[in-house]
Formats: structure tokens, C-alpha cells, sequence
């Protein structure tokens, strides 16, 4: 009975709006899906989600990785509270995270005049978009890989010591290889989430067409037009990059895994 | 002789614990490099939003919550909340139940369509329901017909916001369930209990902490849902804009203040969650799965 219960409710909550969804891109025929895929704002959008999402990604994994070593490796007072923070990004609304981001990077905000004088702009540019993407994305990488660390035998740096590898050799070579593929999930995990990412980005973004317009939102404003066409054909294009990139950085991982045996 | 040993034991040990620590330097640098990153992208963002929602005093913060509109996107909220929580709640012990406790094909097919929402980008979440529901549709007329309103109504913001916090519940018990086992049950039916009463008595009291963690996020993610909502809303004031939505209108007219206090009441409810979901990571980490931890 749970499980019947269980079927009916993801057939009617998932499948059938998901396979509405894969009906209406594929009712638009083939020739059509690409003359939309290939509108150059589309493309435009989809280059600007994708490559901010891994510039993100990127990021989190060297300070994802930091702040995991932290919180594992050293005692010091208020490390409960720093662990506890780090989920932040999960249980702040979006939205909310999106206005205070665009409050600090504003050209006259806390950190935005600062930048500024630096030459920077951050706010109503692509940067913007990578900020707000790292803080989205920063959990995923720190709690796949704060686990795996946790667990890591110590004796292996011992050993790797004893054997006169100096400390960053020990890191280097021993340490890091056996978090590859934690580290690989959660840049795995932080990439989809950026990818989709909409409520943190639109405010910082400025949205300019062919300069920081996000593919989620240029779905919405499809939308808005009544242009369900366009708006589906950008949704499965979407899809389907998402779901070829983590099917390679999967069989990236199953490789790593094999190589250095441990994993996530 | 013992001394001697103690001796040569305590050389090797210390080149030993130095070579597998770092440096005093390294350490402060590494900590110090996390505190101003974690500060500036995490402690900044929360401190904004409540220096913001102040910044023209106590009256006009009270003020902006009682204005008429963000009354009712309050109680809207509250409302979706209300309903999509104990619904996926349900769901959720339904499918861990399912899955950690019975054998069938195709399970790791059904573990993945429960996880797809969290793949999904929420505009996505809130395209289908339009393209299901829509004018364009196939089920569009016959609603219409009907006098059904789904889409741009509240009915559209609770399917959107059960598809996109449905996996919170199950994604928490399933690894709980299956590290249980199916021992206790097993003991309880063979005593004689009843099907149900083995779920009230030894199932449901096994997975209670998990199961509130897991709805503390789902209802922490159920009403600060933005994107998904935001596409079937409509936006109509004063009867479609949920909490968020009316956070982003305040904004978007320019007023600050009014948009930081509605957000201050989403981030009271993060900080909240945190709060309750640290506590409950450390009064009960056995009892909640810890590979079910976070996302």
C-alpha cells in the first residue's frame, strides 16, 4: 500500500508534468526546436548560466575544500556555530540572499564602493552572477567533503611522513587524491544548482540581454510573452547539457574512484 | 631500560605529529582565508538584510509588515506552508517506508525521480505545471470549462511548492530507514501487533528525529520558494504573491525597506531552521542519519 501510495504520488506530482514537459519540445519538430535553440539570446543566456555556474564551481571547490579542512582538522571556539552557518545558503529564501547580495555589491553598497575603487564592478555584471552563485553553491561542496575528511585514516599521513614527505607533499599527494571524488560530487552538486539558480541571481545580475541574462530567466520571460515555444525549447536544452555534464563528471568519478579507492 | 624506551618512542612520535599537522603559520593562515571568505559570503549577506530592514526605524519596520499586501503575502505563505509540508511529510515516510523495508524492481529508478526536483532548475519546476495546466494545453480547456482555476491561483503555488520540496522528507528517512533494518517490525508483527500498530509504535518512533529534520528543511525551503512559484503565480497582489514574491515587488518599486523587513522575517525563519537543526544534530546525530546530512 506505501508503495502504491508512493507510485501514484510521483506519477502525478513528477511524471506527468515532466513528460508534458518532453511532449511539447518534442511536438515542436525538430526543425523548429533548433531555429529556437539557436535564437542567438538563447544561446547567449545559455553560455552565461553555464560558464558562470563553473567559474562557481570552481571557486567553491578551493574554498569548499578550505573551509571543510578547517572545520574538521582544527578545535577552536565557535566551530559548532562557523559548521552551523555554512548551511546557511540551503535555509535563506533565494530572494532574500539575491536583495542582500545586491545591497552589498551595489556601487554605493558596503563592499560595491570598495570594489569600486578598485576598478571593479560587480553588481549588474557577470561577476555579479558568480557571486551569487559561489554563495549558493558553497554547502554542497563543504558537506560532501567534510564527511570523507572526517573519515580519512590518519595513519596514511603518519606513514606518508615517516617516509619523509614533507607536509605539503603529504597534502598533495596522498590527502587530496582520496577526497577527488567528494570533491568532484559536491563541484558536481554546486554546478546543477548554479545552473538553474534564479531567485539569487536575477537582482545582482542587471539582466542585460547578450551580457548577464540567465537562461532560467529568459525562460520566464518567454513566458511572459506567451512564448511557450521558445520557453520549452530552452528548458529541455537545459535539461539535456545538465544532464550530459553529469553524466561525465559521474564517469569521472567512477574512473577517480577506481584509481584511488576511496570515494564519497 | 623503560625510560629508554619512552625516550625513543617520544622521538620518532614527535617529527611524527609535526609531519602531520601544519605549521602554526599555515593554521593561521588557512583559518584566517576561511573566516573573511565565510564572513564576506555568508555573515555579510544575513547582516545586510536586518541593518536594511531597520534603516528607517522600528515604527515604519512594524509599519511595512502590516501593510495590507504583505499581510496577505504572510498569511499566504503560512497558508502554502500549511499544506504542502504535512502532504510531503506523508509522502515521505510513505517512500522511505517503501524502500528501505521492501525488496522490488526498479528501486534505484524511484530513489532517482524522488532526488529529479533538486536536479531541476525551480523555473523549470513552475514551466511544467504551465505547460500542463496552461491555455495551450491539453487539460487547459477542460479546466477552463470548468471554471477550475489552477494556474496564477493558489492552487498552482501549492503543486509547485510540493514538487520542489518533496524529496526533503524522503531524501532524510531512506538512509535511516534502511541503517534500521526491518528487525524491530519484525519482532512487533510476530508478537502480534497489527500492521499499523507496528508503524505507530516501533517504526514512527524510530525515525521521529529524522523525520523532523526533515520537514524543518522542507518547510524552511517550502516558504522561501522563489523561482518555481514565481512562474505560476501571476503575481497578483494581495492574492498570489507569496513572502518571497512580495519581497522581490517591494524591491523592484524601490522600496528598500519595506523589501529587507519581509526578508528579515524569511532569514529569522533560516536562522531558526539552523538554530533547531543544530540542536538536533547534536542531541540526536545516531538517531538522524548522518549521510542524509544537508541537501
Amino acid at each position: 500500500m506505501a508503495l502504491g501510495f508512493t507510485l501514484a504520488y510521483l506519477v502525478v506530482i513528477v511524471l506527468v508534468p515532466l513528460s508534458g514537459l518532453a511532449w511539447r519540445s518534442s511536438a515542436l519538430g525538430s526543425a523548429k526546436f533548433w531555429s529556437l535553440a539557436s535564437d542567438p539570446r538563447t544561446v547567449h543566456a545559455l553560455y552565461v548560466s553555464f560558464g558562470t555556474a563553473l567559474i562557481a564551481a570552481a571557486i567553491n571547490v578551493v574554498f569548499g575544500v578550505l573551509a571543510a579542512w578547517v572545520l574538521v582538522r582544527y578545535r577552536f571556539p565557535g566551530r559548532r556555530i562557523v559548521d552551523a552557518i555554512i548551511d546557511l545558503p540551503f535555509a535563506l529564501p533565494t530572494a532574500v540572499a539575491g536583495i542582500a547580495l545586491t545591497t552589498i555589491y551595489a556601487p554605493n553598497g558596503w563592499l560595491g564602493s570598495f570594489v569600486q575603487g578598485l576598478g571593479l564592478k560587480v553588481a549588474y555584471t557577470p561577476v555579479g552572477i558568480v557571486i551569487a552563485l559561489v554563495f549558493v553553491g558553497l554547502p554542497f561542496m563543504v558537506r560532501t567533503v567534510q564527511p570523507v575528511l572526517a573519515e580519512q585514516d590518519r595513519e596514511l599521513e603518519e606513514a606518508a611522513a615517516l617516509l619523509g614527505a614533507s607536509r605539503l607533499q603529504t597534502i598533495a599527494r596522498v590527502i587530496l587524491p582520496a577526497l577527488t571524488p567528494a570533491i568532484l560530487t559536491g563541484f558536481a552538486l554546486a554546478l546543477a544548482r548554479g545552473v538553474g539558480e534564479y531567485g539569487s541571481v536575477i537582482f545582482i545580475a542587471g539582466n542585460i540581454p547578450y551580457v548577464s541574462e540567465i537562461a532560467p530567466l529568459l525562460i520566464v520571460i518567454r513566458l511572459e510573452e506567451y512564448n511557450y515555444a521558445a520557453a520549452t525549447a530552452i528548458a529541455a536544452i537545459m535539461l539535456i547539457i545538465s544532464f550530459a555534464m553529469l553524466l561525465v563528471i559521474n564517469l569521472i568519478q567512477a574512473w577517480s574512484r577506481r584509481r584511488y579507492g576511496l570515494g564519497a | 631500560m623503560a625510560l629508554a624506551l619512552d625516550a625513543s618512542i617520544s622521538t620518532f612520535a614527535a617529527p611524527a605529529a609535526r609531519a602531520t599537522s601544519e605549521s602554526r603559520l599555515a593554521r593561521g593562515v588557512a583559518m584566517g582565508v576561511t573566516f573573511l571568505f565565510l564572513g564576506v559570503f555568508l555573515v555579510l549577506p544575513l547582516a545586510v538584510v536586518f541593518v536594511e530592514a531597520f534603516a528607517k526605524g522600528v515604527p515604519a519596520y512594524f509599519a511595512a509588515l502590516r501593510e495590507p499586501d504583505t499581510a496577505a503575502a504572510i498569511r499566504l505563505t503560512l497558508t502554502v506552508a500549511a499544506i504542502a509540508v504535512p502532504l510531503n511529510c506523508v509522502f515521505g515516510v510513505a517512500a522511505s517506508w517503501a524502500i528501505a523495508k521492501f525488496e522490488f524492481k526498479g528501486k534505484a529508478f524511484l530513489i532517482t525521480l524522488i532526488d529529479l526536483p533538486f536536479s531541476v532548475s525551480p523555473v523549470i519546476s513552475g514551466l511544467i505545471y504551465v505547460l500542463l495546466f496552461g491555455a495551450g494545453s491539453a487539460l487547459g480547456p477542460f479546466l477552463e470549462r470548468h471554471g477550475i482555476q489552477i494556474l496564477f491561483a493558489v492552487p498552482g503555488i501549492v503543486l509547485a511548492t510540493v514538487f520542489v520540496t518533496f524529496p526533503f522528507v524522503a531524501r532524510e528517512l531512506i538512509p535511516l530507514m534502511q541503517d534500521q533494518g526491518t528487525t524491530d517490525e519484525e519482532a512487533a508483527l510476530s508478537l502480534g501487533a497489527s500492521g499499523w500498530q507496528t508503524f505507530w509504535h516501533v517504526t514512527l518512533p524510530n525515525i521521529r528525529w529524522g523525520l523532523l529534520y526533515g520537514v524543518l528543511l522542507c518547510n524552511a525551503r517550502a516558504m522561501g520558494e522563489f523561482g518555481a512559484v514565481s512562474v505560476v503565480s501571476g503575481h497578483i497582489r494581495g492574492l498570489t504573491n507569496t513572502m518571497p514574491l512580495q519581497v522581490e515587488i517591494l524591491y523592484n518599486q524601490y522600496d528598500f525597506a519595506a523589501a529587507f523587513a519581509v526578508a528579515s522575517l524569511l532569514a529569522l525563519l533560516a536562522l531558526v531552521t539552523l538554530v533547531l537543526k543544530t540542536l538536533l544534530e547534536l542531541s540526536y546525530s545516531s538517531e538522524i542519519s548522518a549521510t542524509g546530512r544537508g541537501h
